[in-house]
C-alpha cells in the first residue's frame, strides 16, 4: 500500500511518550508481515528483523519514532472539570476549543474550552496550559469515579486528505516516519538482501530520545537511517523550513556520517529521487543524536519529511514526500553489501 | 427536537440556504415565504395579538477573502469569533465543505515574544493543500464561506457538544413549537445574519409589525473551573436563561415578571443571566417600528462560537418547555 495508506493507518492509533501500547500493538503486526522476526525491548521500541544472506555485512537500522505529544491528568476540580500537564511540547495557544480524549476507566470525550469573546478583556493574554482546563461534562463525584491523577490525555484530530497528496494528521511527527519505514520494508521484501535490516519504532523520543538510546544499544546496528521530520514553508515560515512536495530533507553536519550521507545524496541524484539538502551545526534534535554516539557507534543519517505546523492539533504535509524517502532508503539498502561508504 | 441534523449543517451569517431548505422542507403552517434578506417566515394565523417568535439561522464562521499565489486562502470571520484561539483548527469550506486547516506556526520556531503574544489574525490562514492559486482555484473562490468541522456528540452526564449551538438550538424548539397550536397570530421568523449585527430580525420585524416578540437564542455560558459566579454569566443545568439587560435590549419588565410567573408555575427552572454582554436579535425588534414588547430565552452553552460549543440537555429540553408555555399564555399576560 501507499505510504499515505500506511500514515493513515498509523494516526488512527494513540501512543503517548512513556504509553505507547496502543500504537506499539499495532506497529507490531505491520512489521511482522515484512520481517521473520519482530519483539519489543524493555522500553517498549518495536524491533522487526528481516535477515539478510550475508552475517558479516553491516546491519541496516531504519527506524522512526512511534510516540505522539499528549497530557497527564494532574488534578480534579470541584466542578468536575480536569487539570492536566503537558508530555512533549506543547504551544498553549492551540488547545483552546479543541476536543480530546481522557483514557480514564473508559474512554471519555472532553473539551477544552475558550473564553467567549463577549468576556475577553481588551488585551487578552496568552493562557498558560496551568489555566487550561478539560470538561467531561460531569460532576466532581462522576468524574473522580472514572479518572486518576496519572491518566493519559490525547487530542481527537484524525487523518484528513487535502488538495492533491497532501494531507492533514495528528502525528505526521513521526507516524509518518514509521510509514517510511513499513513502506521500505514492503519495497524491500522483493529483494533478497546482503544486509539485516533491522525496522525499529522507538518510543519516548518526545520526551529526550529514549527510546533510541535503548535500543541501539542492543541491536548494536552496522549503520542507521533515522527518519523525523522538519518543518514545512507556509505563510510567514520560510526560514529554517522546507517546502512540502520536494522530496525529504537530508542533514548534513556533524551528527551525520558525511560519506553515508553523500553515498545516499549520489544515489537520489543518480535515480532522480527528489532530495532537499539541510545544515545542522550539531544536535539535529532527533533520535539520530542517541544512535550515532550508542556503543561502539553507529555510521548514522537522518532523512526528515518537511513539516508545516508541528506539534500542533493538525499537521500537514505532502505524502509523495514520504513515498520519496521510502524509495531512498530502499534503494541505499539494496547497494549496502560491504558497507564501503561507512568507512572514513 | 432535530438539534443533532441541524447543527450537522453549514450555514454562516449570509450564507443561511442548507438551514433554511432543511427546515422549509420540514414544517407546515398557513403561509411560508422566504424575504428580501432570507428570513424564512412562517405564519399560524390567530385571533389574538400578533406574536412574532424568533431564533437565527445563522452560525458564526468564516467566509474567504483572497487566494493567494502560494494557493493558501485569507480569511474574515462572519460574527464574533476569538481569532487568538484559531490556530490549529479545522474548517470546511463551501457546500463541498472542502477542508482546510487554520495552520499554527511550529512553537519551535517562535520567538519569545512571539510566544508570549496572541496570534494575530493577519498571521493567520487556511491551508487546503494547495500548490499554487490556480490548483486552489479549481475547488475555491474569494467570497467562498467555511465553518467549523465539529460533530454533535453527547456525552459526560447527559451534556451534548457540538458546533453552533447558537443558534440551531433555537430553530430546533422553534421547529417544534410550530407543531402546537396558538390562540395568538403567530409569525415564526428563522432569521438571517443575527451573528452580523441582528440584520435579518431587523427587516423581519418591520415587515411583521408584531406587538409581541419571544427571541430563543444560545447564550454564554462560563460556568468554569476558576469563574467566579457573578462572572459565569449563566449556569450549565441552571435551567432555561432569561436575560434582564443585555447590550441589544432591556426586556420589558411585565413580559419578564410574566415569564417568571409562568416558570414557576410549570416547575420549570429558570436562570436569569448575570452579565450584560452580547445581544439578540430582540435588540433589532424592540426598537422596530414603534417599538415591540421583547423577551429572550436562551440554553446556555459553554465555549459558545467555537467548534466545541457544550450545552446541558436538560437546559435545552427547559427552553421549549417555557417557551411553549409562556406562548400558549401570552393571551393573558395583559402585555
Amino acid at each position: 500500500m501507499k505510504a499515505s495508506e500506511y500514515l493513515k493507518i498509523l494516526d488512527g492509533e494513540f501512543g503517548v511518550s512513556g504509553n505507547e501500547s496502543g500504537i506499539r500493538k499495532c506497529i507490531t503486526k505491520l512489521f511482522s508481515d515484512f520481517c521473520e522476526e519482530v519483539y519489543t525491548d524493555t522500553l517498549g521500541n518495536v524491533i522487526g528483523i528481516k535477515k539478510g544472506t550475508n552475517p558479516s555485512a553491516p546491519s541496516l537500522m531504519i527506524e522512526g519514532h512511534m510516540d505522539e505529544l499528549g497530557f497527564m491528568v494532574s488534578d480534579i476540580t470541584d466542578n468536575g472539570s480536569i487539570r492536566f500537564v503537558p508530555i512533549g511540547g506543547f504551544d498553549p495557544k492551540i488547545l483552546q476549543g479543541i476536543e480530546v480524549t481522557v483514557w480514564g476507566k473508559e474512554k471519555l470525550l472532553g473539551v477544552i474550552g475558550a473564553t467567549p469573546p463577549h468576556l475577553l478583556s481588551g488585551n487578552s493574554k496568552v493562557p498558560k496550559i496551568s489555566d487550561l482546563c478539560i470538561d467531561l461534562g460531569m460532576s466532581k463525584e462522576k468524574a473522580e469515579s472514572l479518572v486518576s491523577i496519572g491518566d493519559i490525555v490525547t487530542i481527537n484530530t484524525f487523518f484528513t486528505p487535502l488538495m492533491g497528496d497532501m494531507v492533514a494528521a495528528r502525528c505526521i511527527d513521526d507516524r509518518g516516519g514509521v510509514a517510511i519505514v513499513l513502506k521500505a520494508l514492503e519495497i524491500l521484501s522483493a529483494f533478497e538482501l546482503e544486509n539485516d535490516i533491522i525496522a525499529v519504532a522507538t518510543v519516548q523520543e518526545e520526551v529526550g530520545l529514549r527510546g533510541a538510546k535503548t535500543a541501539a544499544a542492543h541491536i548494536k546496528p552496522g549503520c542507521a537511517i533515522a527518519i523525523d521530520v522538519c518543518h514545512g514553508t507556509s505563510p510567514g515560515v520560510s526560514e529554517d523550513a522546507f517546502p512540502c512536495g520536494k522530496g525529504p530533507v537530508i542533514t548534513v553536519g556533524p551528527n551525520l556520517h558525511r560519506k553515508m550521507t553523500q553515498k545516499i545524496i549520489e544515489l537520489a541524484k543518480r535515480d532522480g529521487i527528489d532530495l532537499q539538502l539541510e545544515v545542522c551545526r550539531g544536535d539535529t534534535g532527533t533520535d539520530a543524536w542517541e544512535i550515532q554516539v550508542s556503543g561502539a557507534g553507529v555510521p548514522t543519517a537522518l532523512l526528515s519529511v518537511p513539516l508545516r505546523y508541528m506539534h500542533s492539533n493538525y499537521e500537514v504535509c505532502d505524502t509523495n514526500d514520504l513515498e520519496s524517502a521510502a524509495k531512498l532508503i530502499s534503494t541505499f539498502a539494496v547497494q549496502l553489501k560491504e558497507g564501503e561508504c561507512l568507512c572514513w | 427536537m432535530l438539534v443533532k441534523e441541524l447543527v450537522s449543517l453549514n450555514a454562516p451569517s449570509g450564507f443561511e440556504d442548507e438551514v433554511r431548505d432543511f427546515i422549509k422542507d420540514k414544517i407546515t403552517a398557513d403561509e411560508i415565504y422566504t424575504d428580501s434578506i432570507g428570513n424564512l417566515i412562517c405564519r399560524k394565523k390567530g385571533n389574538g395579538k400578533k406574536v412574532m417568535v424568533c431564533a437565527h439561522m445563522d452560525e458564526v464562521g468564516f467566509i474567504i477573502t483572497q487566494v493567494t499565489d502560494v494557493g493558501f486562502l485569507r480569511f474574515e470571520t462572519l460574527g464574533g469569533i476569538d481569532t487568538s484561539v484559531l490556530s490549529s483548527k479545522k474548517v470546511l469550506i463551501g457546500k463541498d465543505r472542502i477542508p482546510g486547516i487554520i495552520g499554527a506556526k511550529a512553537i519551535h520556531l517562535q520567538s519569545a515574544d512571539e510566544a508570549n503574544a496572541p496570534i494575530k489574525k493577519k498571521d493567520l490562514y487556511i491551508d487546503i493543500g494547495a500548490k499554487n492559486k490556480e490548483e486552489a482555484e479549481k475547488l475555491v473562490s474569494m467570497g467562498d464561506y467555511a465553518t467549523f468541522d465539529g460533530e454533535y456528540t453527547a456525552f459526560g452526564e447527559n451534556m451534548i457538544k457540538a458546533k453552533a449551538l447558537d443558534d440551531r438550538t433555537g430553530c430546533a424548539i422553534m421547529m417544534e413549537l410550530m407543531k402546537d397550536e396558538y390562540e395568538s397570530d403567530m409569525y415564526f421568523v428563522f432569521s438571517v445574519q443575527e451573528e452580523v449585527g441582528l440584520r435579518g430580525a431587523n427587516v423581519a420585524a418591520h415587515n411583521i409589525n408584531p406587538d409581541i416578540a419571544l427571541v430563543i437564542e444560545g447564550t454564554t455560558c462560563s460556568d468554569v473551573h476558576g469563574s467566579k459566579p457573578h462572572n459565569t454569566v449563566t449556569t450549565s443545568g441552571g435551567g432555561a436563561v432569561m436575560t434582564a439587560v443585555d447590550m441589544a435590549a432591556i426586556s420589558d419588565k411585565k413580559y419578564f415578571d410574566f415569564i417568571t410567573k409562568i416558570a414557576v408555575e410549570n416547575n420549570i427552572k429558570l436562570q436569569i443571566k448575570r452579565t450584560t454582554a452580547g445581544g439578540t436579535d430582540a435588540g433589532a425588534i424592540q426598537r422596530s417600528n414603534s417599538g415591540v414588547k421583547t423577551a429572550v430565552l436562551a440554553v446556555p452553552c459553554k465555549y459558545i462560537h467555537s467548534g466545541v460549543s457544550v450545552m446541558n440537555y436538560s437546559d435545552f429540553e427547559a427552553v421549549y418547555e417555557l417557551s411553549k408555555a409562556v406562548l400558549k399564555n401570552i393571551e393573558r399576560s395583559g402585555l
